[in-house]
């Protein structure tokens, strides 16, 4: 196993642990702790191939992965504010209690 | 597989695993803060030292500090009264290690064609500045506007909603 | 490698450099790395605790003959084993935690926030060769470091679940998070007139000298805002007074640390001064010309005399402010920071800049001056009209 390889392996991993956490919890905030950790494995994979790729001096993968950490930054401003106004209507974060219209 | 890639591979995926099966969600984000600091070790082991130390400035100084003080303002802290799993968590689960076995057998069976560049690059901070203003300046733009909108979206979002603080929780 | 036919002046500059060469002779080439990384590190553990006893010390007596009385003085002559007495009250104290406390969260944020302040120690040039990593982003991973203290600071607030601690940690983190954009864009003006993110780089560019006086950043208009913005920076990031809003005795009982006891809050105290240092030591190094000495017929005294000196002054000036002005309130204290250290620090780095467009002259001294005079009047008084003074909402307490 090359060293590219154990680096997307372990990229692999994590994304699908950030997965499993924005599928399988019930806390809005978590989801959105889930979408943060498979950006971060997205970075991870990019480093990865900028590293031992054939051109490393082109940078693609590092300004790819500033913008990234860039954009990541300005979601999860955006995502938590939106959580904070439901719950300012719903009085909870459990996605599954803001399914339903409330009667 | 050298023993540093294995300590931090091992310090992230303890901190990320740790984030996602803890009750308390405080305990959550201090997990996923371990595993941020455990990324920006990989980082900086993989070359990018500038990519690292800006994944600790702004993941671990920036987003973690949002998503703390998220949980401060929705009153999470306290005993959850709600379970912890969602109703289909098994779902949930058995997708994310479907997509897992995909990913796996797509590098297995696709090593041979991966690149194999071994020497370290060197990168001075100086080469990103360039590149950022010469060749990448119009994402560059983009994501200041993109930053802005976020700024001011989410102050809007947030703003104090006076008939719900006259209301209080329910 | 130091000829050891080197002048008397320059052995004495580079006595700890010689002295760490000397000793790696006698380790063997395999351990050499390590051991090259223990010889950098120990120095910097063993002297800056040190300077943080007597630290302690000089602003007991400091404050105390501001505020018009003696400072401790029945231990030891005038006081100076007072350091000695204070650590091992700290040590023999009982260890409370308490019943509710999130055990391992309360243990582990003391050591964060230790290890997290002694970490940035690791690019500051504190003599001529003499830095223990020399990073290419040096600045960068300063800051970043820096980041990493808010988080100890929640931990130790949330961990001890009680409603001083946790009202306590809320307004540190907001304070802290609120002052890290001056702090880093008012750093920033030394980074564009140098060129390099690296601190090494950014001393050496100011130890130059122009006839007697030297290049340092300080001496220009737009350094000269840039240093007394960090400096106000600085004092709200290590929560000293007058920004000492979320520790203040007289306010919230010490905040996020009030249900630490005995050696846990005296590795707080460390890690808290320790701050103050590094924070204190990048001013130096970004705008007071790092290890250089003032004047060019100065510069037979050592280099790491120089840097300590003015380590000194500046905690001396820490002292004083604290001793003088009174506490700002939170809210004051938010305004503050986005409403006028903000623009005012993004204003600077428009001075800066236009600093190197300008013809290297008299012309463009007055031109920044003025320019970030007139800045800060209009920015004063126009803040000052509008008043920005409101009740606060506190939006925790029930």
């Amino acid at each position: 196993m090359t060293p590219l390889t154990n680096y997307l392996l372990l990229s692999a991993f994590l994304f699908c642990i950030g997965l499993g956490v924005a599928l399988s919890r019930r806390s809005a905030i978590l989801v959105l702790i889930g979408i943060e950790i498979m950006l971060n494995a997205a970075n991870l994979n990019f480093i990865a191939f900028w590293r031992f790729g054939p051109t490393p001096s082109a940078l693609t993968g590092v300004m790819f992965t500033i913008f990234s950490i860039a954009i990541a930054a300005a979601e999860a401003t955006v995502g938590l504010s939106i959580i904070l106004a439901v719950y300012r209507r719903a009085s909870t974060t459990d996605i599954e209690a803001t399914e339903a219209p409330q009667r | 597989m050298t023993l540093v890639f294995l300590l931090l591979a091992a310090i992230t995926i303890l901190g990320m695993g740790a984030a996602m099966s803890l009750r308390n969600p405080v305990r959550c984000v201090v997990g996923l803060t371990v595993g941020f600091l455990g990324l920006a070790a990989l980082y900086l082991q993989l070359g990018a030292q500038f990519v690292g130390l800006t994944q600790v400035l702004v993941y671990v100084g920036a987003v973690a500090i949002l998503i703390i003080f998220a949980i401060m303002m929705t009153r999470s802290t306290e005993s959850p009264e709600q379970q912890t799993f969602s109703r289909l968590w098994f779902a949930g689960i058995a997708i994310a290690v479907v997509v897992f076995a995909v990913l796996g057998w797509a590098i297995h069976f696709g090593a041979h064609m991966l690149p194999t560049q071994a020497a370290l690059p060197e990168l001075p901070v100086q080469q990103i500045g360039d590149a950022l203003l010469h060749r990448f300046v119009l994402p560059l733009e983009i994501i200041a506007v993109l930053l802005t909108a976020a700024l001011i979206g989410a102050g809007v979002l947030a703003l104090d909603d006076p008939a719900g603080e006259k209301r209080g929780p329910q | 490698m130091i000829v050891f036919s080197a002048s008397g002046a320059e052995r004495a500059d580079q006595i700890f450099v010689l002295i760490k060469h000397w000793l790696m002779g006698y380790v063997p080439a395999a351990a050499q790395p390590l051991a090259s990384a223990v010889l950098s590190v120990v120095p910097i553990l063993m002297a800056f605790p040190l300077i943080f006893a007597i630290t302690t010390l000089l602003e007991r007596k400091g404050l105390g003959r501001i505020q018009n009385r003696y400072g401790p003085n029945r231990v030891g002559p005038w006081g100076l084993l007072q350091p000695m007495a204070d650590g091992l009250k700290s040590l023999t104290k009982e260890d409370i935690v308490p019943d509710s406390a999130d055990k391992w969260v309360h243990l582990c944020a003391p050591l964060l926030l230790v290890v997290a302040s002694f970490l940035a120690y690791a690019v500051l040039p504190i003599g001529r060769n003499m830095v223990v990593a020399n990073l290419s982003a040096g600045v960068l991973f300063f800051f970043a470091i820096g980041a990493l203290v808010e988080v100890a600071i929640f931990m130790a607030g949330w961990s001890s679940r009680s409603k001083y601690s946790l009202l306590g940690a809320m307004r540190a983190i907001a304070q802290m998070v609120s002052y890290e954009t001056p702090l880093v864009l008012a750093g920033l003006v030394a980074v564009m007139a140098t060129g390099s993110l690296s601190t090494v780089a950014i001393v050496e560019a100011q130890a130059q000298y122009t006839g007697i006086l030297p290049h340092w950043f300080v001496f220009t208009p737009w350094g000269f805002a840039g240093f007394v913005l960090f400096m106000i920076a600085a004092t709200a990031e290590s929560n000293r007074s007058p920004f000492d809003l979320p520790e203040g005795e007289s306010e919230i009982i010490a905040g996020y640390y009030i249900e630490y006891s005995g050696f846990k809050f005296a590795l707080f105290f460390l890690g808290e001064y320790l701050g103050m240092f590094a924070t204190s030591g990048m001013a130096i190094t970004l705008f007071l010309g790092g290890w250089s000495a003032p004047f060019s017929f100065l510069t037979w005294i050592p280099s790491y005399l120089w840097f300590f000196a003015k380590l000194l002054v500046i905690t001396c000036g820490f002292i004083w402010v604290r001793g003088t002005l009174p506490r700002l309130r939170m809210d004051q204290l938010m305004h503050f920071a986005w409403k006028f250290m903000l623009p005012m620090t993004l204003l600077n780095i428009f001075a800066a800049a236009a600093w190197k467009f300008f013809p290297t002259g008299v012309v463009r001294w007055f031109a920044c001056a003025i320019f970030l005079a007139v800045a800060f009047v209009l920015l004063t008084r126009g803040l000052k009209k509008r008043g920005d003074v409101r009740a606060r909402q506190y939006r925790f307490a029930d």
